[in-house]
């Protein structure tokens, strides 16, 4: 539904963001980007020395796709707070979707607010994030 | 096991300034294309007097200053062993280009769960921009998986 903070009701959905599969390519660009230089996310040979099959990506990296979500619905000013909850490690090839739902509409801090309640899915319907924003509405 | 005297340790300032090719590359990796957080003119067009940080990005700090990588060499938590549990923003007001950000943070907690195989660590920052405004707060559980 496209935002209108007269007429937000609790049950409105936000646009789905679908990203592509996580690549390689991507976990380089967001590991220089973000300042997460950590070898786990860009080089397999780390990564394997670290336990796992094979580099995955960023935690933040799917914070930041769920924070397009919620931007591309209602402003940034808007947004008054963002919790994210990192549930599941995001694998190469994951092919991620961004949902999020009006849960309930509160007073915080004397600004009336949506809560959204916002969840990161890979194709096969495997939460690996599981979060909330909050959206000014006045 | 982390040693628990770290509950209360403070970090040194991390002082970020914002810069517009940085969050140009920051949008192009996460494939924002929102004209407001890569063209001057759209921010400004929405009241922004430049491009404004996008929700995640002041994460960067810590990360840029090495304050966290001198955390976990603190705290003996190998990067391998490393992996985000929680994440949380508070915002007060916009960072933009043109703003520099400090961000100082506090370990407010150590806990372990299945008897010391996943240990955690809270740690509460704060970022306040050049005028000595409240930016943001966030809060960062790491976990250590043993």
């Amino acid at each position: 539904m496209t935002f209108s903070p007269d007429t937000v009701q609790v049950g409105d959905k936000l646009p789905t963001l679908n990203l592509p599969a996580v690549d390689r390519t991507v976990l380089a660009l967001f590991g220089g980007s973000s300042g997460d230089h950590n070898p786990v996310h860009i080089d397999i040979d780390f990564a394997r020395r670290a336990g796992m099959p094979d580099v995955f990506a960023q935690g933040m990296l799917g914070m930041a796709w769920l924070g397009r979500l919620v931007t591309q619905w209602a402003p940034q000013a808007r947004l008054r707070r963002f919790d994210a909850r990192f549930q599941g490690i995001t694998h190469l090839g994951n092919v991620i979707s961004c949902t999020g739902r009006v849960v309930e509409k509160l007073v915080y801090e004397g600004t009336l607010c949506a809560r959204i309640e916002v969840r990161s899915t890979n194709q096969y319907g495997q939460t690996k994030i599981a979060g909330e924003a909050l959206v000014a509405l006045n | 096991m982390i040693d628990r005297k770290w509950i209360g340790h403070e970090t040194p300032a991390s002082v970020l300034p914002i810069e517009r090719s940085r969050l140009q590359f920051f949008s192009k990796a996460i494939g924002e294309t929102q004209p407001i957080y890569t063209d001057r003119d759209a921010a400004q067009a929405a009241g922004y007097p430049d491009l404004p940080a996008p929700p995640t990005f002041l994460f960067a700090a810590e990360l840029d200053s090495g304050a966290v990588d001198d955390l976990l060499a603190k705290l003996e938590i190998p990067l391998a062993k490393l992996l985000h549990g929680e994440q949380s923003f508070i915002y007060h007001q916009p960072a933009c280009v043109g703003d520099t950000v400090t961000v100082t943070s506090r370990i407010d907690d150590i806990y372990d769960k299945k008897n010391g195989a996943l240990e955690f660590v809270v740690k509460a920052s704060k970022a306040v921009n050049q005028h000595g405004e409240l930016v943001a707060e966030m809060r960062s559980v790491l976990v250590c998986r043993h």
